[in-house]
């Protein structure tokens, strides 16, 4: 079967719909808890051009309506068959500007993937792989050539945050002609993608390369420059012709219950900053260190969550387990990774929610209360409702707990920035279709806006200000306002 | 990337840093902080600003060496360099006309109340100032804060100076010295603005501490600084680092300061005593 897929006959009078996906090319359970190298090794050329093979090229393709940013995703998966990589990255290239990074942590079985045509009998599409195969292609053909650059149109624009929506958005906006100045509180760039997801999941080499990129644009990026503090908005606005915030979710969330403030109880942003930005999994080759941990609880069942528990095990923990209050059915993170976590030797501990975290005599962690749940009527969020069961109250030893529910958008530019509308959660409140803020010539988007999101809905959002930011800026210097 | 303009050590163990960062001294108001990364590979950490000048472009810390980190910077000369350098950060001091204001330093925080004491002086307060070390030869900066003060009054545990002991006497001192303070403002090591806290709630006095958690992000991201005010979880970095000394969880604070002393992290640089707080 695979030789007439090979053949292109896939579609074709006679040939056999493919519906089995090729699997991904990944280390093995046993030797990459010892690691902190990427787990999923990417397709080879034969894989991908197989899998892109069994892409049936619908019409009205279902996948791209799936897609935050729309990516023509039939037509570059053509190009892969074809085996015309370098047609295929530039195609994926006009709507994306980070194939890498979505490649590897898109939610693609909620998006693209979801909506694929052969997923209705089989399995869709492996359209993020594939996304994944052209951009480490690309990069392994050497530096990567910047498009030309139109002539500067004369006009700044400030990027504030230099994760995913700012990426985004300093690169249209460089595309378009503008100069584009982008703001890093922190030592390094990328935002949630250097300080966030772990080595393992999304090398760092991956970001820099992206970030080497947009730079690469001409835009100029200025670290450890922590906007709301070193300048205000305000301050900014007086300098640039607009200003697009992107400053992520900052506040992290803890589970308001006692014991929280011991030693060995973690945010996952803590956990999770001292591992991947500050590098404490090498420590002591770098400053800063990272407790050895030899049980460690992580609350919660998102891809935070799931990073958490696998960097645990990686730092040598003897025993890992998620504590999560509703069923597996339940669980936000993607499949593959509480898959992965699972494989690896993560314990999941369903229906089960920590009430008391207990120390010893010296304010260290030692023990968690939980109470076990059963699942009730649907709420809110549609998913079932969890209900403590009475007296069912147990205690796990652990010396370590890393909290991974979430996080509120972070306060600096909203305390610091008068007139700046913000919703009850601490988000900057934005007009949708736009990204406009309450304030004049001041867009934002990403995490700031709606709250620990994707890294898409972070770009999409990007997308949508770049694009309203031109409109607006093209509109006013040809006209009387300036 | 800053460059150094000078770090030399004032008193044994007690290091100036002034370094060339025009934006952040544009910036910069009375109990702001930086974060800093003494070399590549290196921790964040936190000092407290002690001086800046805007015309110059300088910024101003005084720090304590004690770990690794700050070992890195007290090896530093004028034309060095300091890979990170972000800031102001934290919540500044409120200035107001409270009438006469007591300010209390001890190590690194003798330089920190300067600016403070500055701004009180011209916001029209009756300013005092205390401050405290081991011995006189560890004093500094006691000329400059005269200039910003009606009267410094200095307490050494030797007695080679001042008052002889610890701010166990404040009560006392405050008597003899005649002084009333409406508000004190304490900027120190931990033990010294908990001991002032415990000795002026029977006095009824509002007592201001400058809190000095360890710190990663400094933006509110990570969390490690939370602290216990009023039975509220408070980021430091964001929501402070100044809070009601009367209303600290000291004990709970201490216990997370303590979290990494065996890795001699965050190496307790804005501490001030010997000992480990």
């Amino acid at each position: 079967m695979r030789l007439s897929i090979l053949s292109g006959q896939v579609g074709g009078v006679g040939s056999k719909i493919d519906y089995d996906r090729r699997p991904m090319p990944k280390q093995e359970p046993f030797e990459r808890v010892r690691n902190f190298d990427e787990v999923a090794l990417g397709y080879t050329v034969d894989l991908a051009r197989e899998e892109a093979s069994r892409c049936l090229a619908c019409k009205k393709p279902a996948c791209t309506a799936g897609c935050p940013v729309g990516i023509d995703i039939p037509a570059f998966i053509n190009c892969i068959s074809e085996g015309d990589f370098a047609a295929g990255i530039r195609k994926l290239k006009e709507t994306n500007a980070l194939p890498a990074v979505c490649g590897r942590v898109c939610p693609q079985e909620e998006q693209c993937e979801k909506t694929c045509v052969l997923g209705k009998k089989g399995d869709p599409v492996a359209i993020g792989r594939l996304e994944r195969f052209l951009a480490d292609w690309e990069a392994a053909q050497g530096p990567i050539e910047p498009p030309p650059l139109p002539a500067s149109n004369g006009m700044r624009v400030a990027v504030v945050g230099s994760g995913p929506a700012g990426i985004t958005v300093a690169a249209d906006l460089a595309l378009l002609g503008y100069s584009v100045t982008m703001f890093e509180a922190l030592h390094e760039a990328g935002g949630v993608l250097t300080y966030g997801i772990p080595e393992f999941r999304l090398p760092k080499a991956i970001v820099s390369r992206e970030v080497d990129y947009v730079k690469s644009l001409g835009v100029e990026l200025r670290l450890d420059y922590v906007v709301g503090k070193t300048r205000t908005i305000d301050a900014l606005l007086t300098s640039f012709d607009a200003v697009f915030v992107a400053a992520g979710a900052g506040l992290p969330w803890f589970l308001e219950i006692p014991g929280e403030n011991l030693n060995g109880v973690y945010s996952a942003n803590e956990y999770l900053t001292r591992c991947n930005l500050m590098n404490g999994f090498l420590f002591p080759a770098y400053d800063t260190p990272l407790k050895r941990a030899s049980r460690v609880a992580v609350f919660g069942g998102g891809n935070v969550a799931m990073d958490s528990a696998r960097t645990a095990l990686r730092l040598g923990a003897d025993e890992v387990h998620i504590v999560y209050r509703r069923s597996r059915e339940e669980l936000p993170a993607r499949a593959e990774e509480s898959e992965n976590a699972e494989e690896e030797g993560v314990i999941f501990d369903f229906l089960t929610l920590p009430v008391r975290l207990i120390g010893d005599e010296r304010g260290w962690l030692c023990e968690i209360e939980c109470r076990r749940m059963e699942l009730g009527e649907p709420d809110a969020s549609g998913r079932r409702r969890p209900i403590e069961i009475p007296g069912s109250e147990l205690r796990l030893r652990m010396d370590a707990s890393v909290c991974a529910i979430g996080n509120s958008p972070n306060p600096l530019i909203p305390m610091t920035t008068p007139g700046l509308d913000v919703g009850k959660k601490g988000n900057i409140v934005v007009d949708e279709a736009t990204g406009r803020t309450s304030r004049e010539r001041l867009w934002a988007g990403g995490d700031v806006v709606t709250g620990a999101a994707t890294v898409i809905s972070a770009m999409g959002a990007g997308r949508t200000a770049a694009h309203s930011i031109h409109e607006t800026l093209s509109g006013r210097h040809g006209g009387a306002e300036r | 990337m800053v460059e150094v303009v000078e770090r030399r050590m004032i008193v044994p163990n007690l290091h100036l840093l002034t370094v060339q960062a025009p934006e952040v001294a544009e910036s910069a108001r009375p109990g702001n902080f930086v974060i800093l990364r003494p070399g590549e590979g290196g921790e964040r950490i936190p000092l407290t600003l002690a001086d800046w000048d805007a015309d110059a472009g300088t910024v101003t810390s005084v720090f304590v060496q004690v770990g690794a980190s700050t070992a890195k910077l007290a090896r530093l000369k004028p034309g060095g360099q300091i890979p990170s350098y972000a800031g102001p950060l934290g919540r500044e001091t409120e200035i107001e006309r409270f009438g006469t204001v007591l300010l209390i330093g001890g190590c690194y925080g003798i330089g920190s109340i300067y600016p403070i004491a500055a701004d009180l002086t011209a916001a029209g307060n009756r300013v005092f100032v205390l401050i405290e070390a081991r011995s006189s030869y560890l004093l500094y900066w006691e000329d400059r804060l005269r200039t910003v003060s009606e009267r410094v009054t200095v307490i050494t545990r030797d007695g080679s100076r001042g008052y002889k002991g610890h701010v166990t006497r404040l009560a006392e001192i405050l008597t003899l010295e005649g002084i009333r303070p409406d508000r004190i403002i304490v900027y120190g090591c931990t033990y010294q603005m908990m001991e002032v806290s415990r000795q002026t709630r029977p006095l009824g006095i509002k007592t201001i501490v400058s809190m000095n958690p360890i710190m990663i992000d400094g933006t509110g991201m990570c969390g490690v600084c939370r602290l216990t005010v009023a039975g509220e979880r408070k980021f430091a970095c964001v929501d402070g680092p100044e809070f009601d000394g009367h209303e600290v969880d000291w004990e709970e604070f201490l216990a997370r300061r303590e979290s990494y002393g065996p890795e001699e992290v965050q190496p307790l640089h804005r501490s001030g005593c010997a000992s480990r707080f």
